[in-house]
């Protein structure tokens, strides 16, 4: 966890940087389809992490969370296409996404933290419905969110006349946004990290460890707890935002409960509290839709001569068992958090 | 010697239509370790719970260090400089020791959410002065060797000492311990006894609430008795042992 | 038409819905203090199971009623099933895991539900066919169909009849027993597995006849119907003082009361031309003229009331109108 790393450590991260440097272009080999599906899964690891900072460190449950997406979205796509008029830079809608995510983040919390943390749970899923409700209806008497048709040709991400949308040479768009996207995700992995191994990332987990005994500790319980939803929340938001210039459309449809519990399935399964975990649990089950289409669809069309299990009803069967056989069998998920081998660390000594 | 670090006046609580304390006034000197005694469902561990704020009184004040007590919350009692333990054990099973203990630290320092984002140097120099309080403390209790291990995997004693070491953290004034010796075995329990003279040594004022008689009268300066939610007596243990109330509360009338 | 009567009636119908299903909510919070996301979805696939049979027959000489019954006799067994293996293979295991965990398999489990009644019965709704018909009586200017009166009646003879179960026999005292300290209930003699095991069960045959009702008054079934009217219902169980039975009852009315008011007066009330001075000129009265309306929020807002009562009951009140405090204890 501290010091530096060593030698083999930091060949190891140079070969990992090269891969991921040079992924979109193999990627692209098989079809830029790939590079749009992997830009997506780094979505999908950006909430994962950030929905892991109100699970897997505080333990709150949330399951609503891709409302917060669906938020950030939302803002990018009010505040950069023709719908209002507005195109304001990316760079300045990315923040004020995060910003609002993040209020609404807490604003949801406040009246649950007092109370079971099952408040939330239900809370939250319920906010799921209620944003989508209002998505979908906000289009009468004033149209803010066009209903359930969605915001239709949203600004892409600009800095002066470089546009991510356009190819320019052999940067296809999907790739520039792949890069920038990549970017991102490393910014989230050490904001993660640093503060995992801070005094706030140690309430936390106090927190999620014995709130009584946090109490007790001189922990402010309810402003950490509220912290740790607003900020997960505002990842949330920028992932949004990036999803809403990535797709150039948004609609209430991406953002059901399904989508919530894919996430928190992503996190449940890689484990929940341990970045790495997570990100291996969001790469997993990202990618997983594109493997059952390429397995699933032919062997049922060769098997039985037609479909029997739509692949998609099969995924979300999929989520459901992997949370529930993953608390039976490997509560701590695929991978556990550190301290666990750290401890085994200690102990060889 | 006279000195009040916390004076209770006039406690009460009921639970439901239950009068689990009644009009209970006492005084800690700075300095002493204060025994609470008394028959199971006295009242004792309520009295420790209304004093570190985890249940509202329902009459009386608390004064500490001559100042009001807010009540309201257990973190504000933290911060106001009483830290507590637990009858039965609350660490924070997944974290290392070394980690119990700088939880301990949260309520002294002050980082934030963009110090910790940002790693600015303050908050490193806080981090590392975190990191070597609770080293010093781990070592203080005799654990420093179980610094990297999970807290949920030290034996019954060190978990314990380590929750005393996490209630050491917060830099308090008067550490109130919850039935220390529960579940430990003769030997843990002189550890137990030599630690508890050793923080009075070093200036510490110790509230004790223990079932082992025999060690409050032992260690402690004065000892108050509780029964049905009354304070019966409140004296130095020689002056306490002799007390026919006490005797009686303990052995029981004839009836029983 | 007298509208607010009109609206009194379909609350009552669909609180007295609201108010079974929270039962389920209720019990088994009361006994293990956990949210059972999965009932909403027990809810349903009862609902599911008794219009696939009774579609099976709808084609036969059977009597209509015997095919009622048929259907109502094939979804109440399944569900309690459903209800035990639930508690037997997915939370009992867990028992004693940190809270999370068996959340998070409630979770899973209603997501899985949901799903495999999807692979089952497909993505269309299953409609109800037409056996008899739904005669409507006409009350001081409103009207009360055959299914609504039978739906209330049935309600609250289901009510009564756990209330006489829960306070009048052994095996009820030994639920309440339970839900008073699993502990000391243990100590009395109480086998907790069995009662919790009970609970679940009984929570699932109320909620099959819930899915049957609400089925047969909205006239179709469908996978996705158990999300929303399991959130509701548990809404009405905290609204009444979650683990309450007496709460649940009332909380479950009124919501469905809150919901059909509010459903039937929002338009009406946040129309701004209707507000006075509004439409005396400028934007808004331009907006307003020739008796147009300007409605901010119409009656497809209709799901947001009961989360809203649900956020406003646990900002003021969390222990509910019934209930006891549900903080957090030390």
């Amino acid at each position: 966890m501290t010091g530096a790393w060593s030698t083999k450590e930091k060949i190891g991260l140079a070969c990992v940087a090269l891969a991921l440097i040079a992924l979109p272009f193999v990627l692209a080999m098989a079809g830029t389809a790939w590079v749009r599906i992997t830009n997506f899964a780094v979505l999908f690891i950006l909430l994962s992490l950030g929905l892991n900072i109100v699970v897997g460190f505080a333990g709150l449950l949330d399951l609503g969370y891709v409302a917060f997406f669906a938020v950030g979205a939302y803002v990018y796509a009010l505040l950069a296409s023709p719908h209002f008029g507005l195109h304001l830079p990316f760079w300045l809608i990315l923040p004020i996404g995060a910003a609002v995510a993040g209020l609404a983040g807490a604003v949801l919390g406040a009246p649950t933290l007092r109370l079971r943390g099952d408040y939330l749970a239900i809370v939250t899923l319920g906010f799921g419905e209620i944003v989508r409700i209002f998505m979908n209806n906000l289009s009468a008497p004033v149209n803010i969110t066009n209903g359930p048709k969605g915001i239709n040709l949203i600004d892409p991400f600009r800095i002066g006349d470089f546009s991510f949308s356009a190819n320019s040479g052999a940067l296809s768009g999907p790739i520039k946004y792949y890069y920038f996207l990549l970017l991102v995700l490393l910014a989230v992995i050490v904001i993660n990290r640093r503060l995992q191994d801070s005094r706030i990332g140690r309430a936390w987990v106090a927190i999620r460890e014995d709130e009584i005994a946090a109490k007790a500790a001189g922990i402010n319980t309810r402003n950490i707890k509220l912290l740790a939803f607003a900020m997960g929340a505002s990842f949330g938001g920028i992932a949004g935002g990036m999803f809403a210039a990535i797709q150039g459309f948004v609609s209430p449809e991406s953002f059901i409960l399904n989508e919530s519990i894919m996430i928190l399935a992503m996190v449940v399964l890689g484990g929940m509290g341990n970045i790495w975990g997570v990100i291996a649990g969001a790469v997993l089950l990202s990618f997983m839709p594109e493997l059952l289409r390429y397995t699933v669809e032919p062997a049922q069309k060769a098997l039985f001569g037609r479909m029997l299990v739509d692949p998609e009803v099969l995924r979300m069967l999929i989520f459901g068992l992997a949370l529930v056989l993953t608390m039976r069998f490997r509560p701590a998920g695929l991978w556990p958090e550190t301290r666990h081998r750290r401890e085994l660390d200690a102990d060889r000594k | 010697m006279t000195d009040v670090l916390l004076e209770a006046r006039n406690i009460g609580k009921k639970f439901g239509g239950v009068q689990a304390l009644k009009d209970v006034s006492l005084t800690i000197r700075r300095g002493e370790i204060y025994g609470l005694i008394g028959p199971n469902g006295a009242g004792k561990t309520t009295l420790f719970n209304v004093f570190t704020g985890l249940y509202p009184r329902d009459g009386g004040e608390v004064l500490f260090t001559g100042q009001p007590l807010a009540l309201e919350s257990p973190h504000t009692v933290a911060a106001a400089g009483i830290a507590r333990t637990f009858q039965n054990i609350r660490l924070f099973g997944n974290m290392t020791a070394r980690e119990n203990v700088m939880v301990g630290r949260h309520v002294r320092t002050k980082a934030g959410v963009f110090g910790a984002i940002l790693r600015s140097p303050a908050e490193r120099a806080e981090e590392a002065a975190i990191r070597r309080r609770a080293d010093e403390l781990l070592h203080y209790v005799g654990i420093a060797d179980r610094a990297d291990n999970l807290a949920r995997n030290l034996s019954y004693g060190d978990q314990r000492r380590l929750e005393i070491a996490r209630a050491l953290a917060t830099e308090p004034q008067l550490l109130a311990l919850d039935e220390p010796a529960a579940g430990m075995n003769a030997t843990e329990t002189v550890g137990l006894r030599q630690l508890i003279d050793g923080l009075r040594k070093d200036g510490l004022t110790v509230l004790l609430i223990e079932h082992d008689v025999k060690l409050v009268m032992g260690l402690c300066d004065r000892v108050a008795v509780l029964e049905y939610g009354e304070k019966i007596a409140e004296d130095v243990p020689e002056a306490v042992k002799n007390n026919p109330k006490v005797i009686e509360a303990y052995l029981g009338t004839s009836a029983h | 038409m007298d509208i607010l009567l009109q609206q009194i009636i379909n609350g009552l119908t669909t609180g007295s819905v609201y108010a079974v299903v929270a039962l389920g909510y209720t019990m088994v919070y009361g006994v293990i203090q956990l949210i059972n996301f999965a009932h909403g979805e027990v809810v349903m696939i009862g609902a599911m199971v008794a219009f696939a049979v009774i579609a099976a027959l709808a084609g036969s000489a059977l009597p209509p009623a015997v095919i009622l019954l048929a259907g109502v006799l094939a979804a109440v067994p399944a569900c309690m099933l459903l209800g035990y293996g639930l508690e037997r293979i997915a939370y009992r295991p867990l028992r004693h895991a940190p809270r999370l965990a068996p959340l998070i398999t409630a979770i899973g489990m209603s997501i899985i539900l949901q799903h495999l009644a999807l692979l089952i019965w497909g993505r269309n709704p299953i409609a109800f066919p037409q056996l008899i018909d739904n005669p409507s009586f006409a009350i001081g200017g409103a009207a009360i169909s055959g299914v609504q009166i039978t739906i209330i009646l049935l309600s609250m003879v289901m009510m009564a009849g756990l209330s006489w179960f829960v306070y009048r026999t052994r095996f009820g005292i030994a639920i309440r027993a339970t839900a008073e300290n699993v502990h000391i209930a243990g100590l009395m003699g109480v086998n907790a597995d069995r009662v919790i095991a009970a609970t679940f069960v009984i929570g699932a045959a109320l909620g099959a006849m819930a899915g049957v009702m609400v089925g047969t008054y909205y006239g179709i079934a469908h996978y996705t119907m158990g999300f929303i009217l399991g959130l509701k219902a548990f809404s009405a169980a905290v609204l009444g003082g979650i683990g309450n039975i007496p709460g649940a009852m009332v909380g479950g009315l009124l919501l469905g009361l809150v919901e059909a008011l509010g459903t039937g007066y929002i338009g009406e009330y946040t129309d701004l031309c209707r507000w006075p001075g509004a439409a005396d000129g400028g934007w808004m009265g331009e907006r307003c003229a020739d008796g147009a309306h300007f409605v901010l929020f119409g009656s497809n807002y209709q799901d947001v009331f009961a989360f809203l009562m649900l956020i406003l009951v646990l900002v003021l009140r969390p222990s509910g109108l019934l209930g006891e405090r549900v903080s957090e204890r030390a």
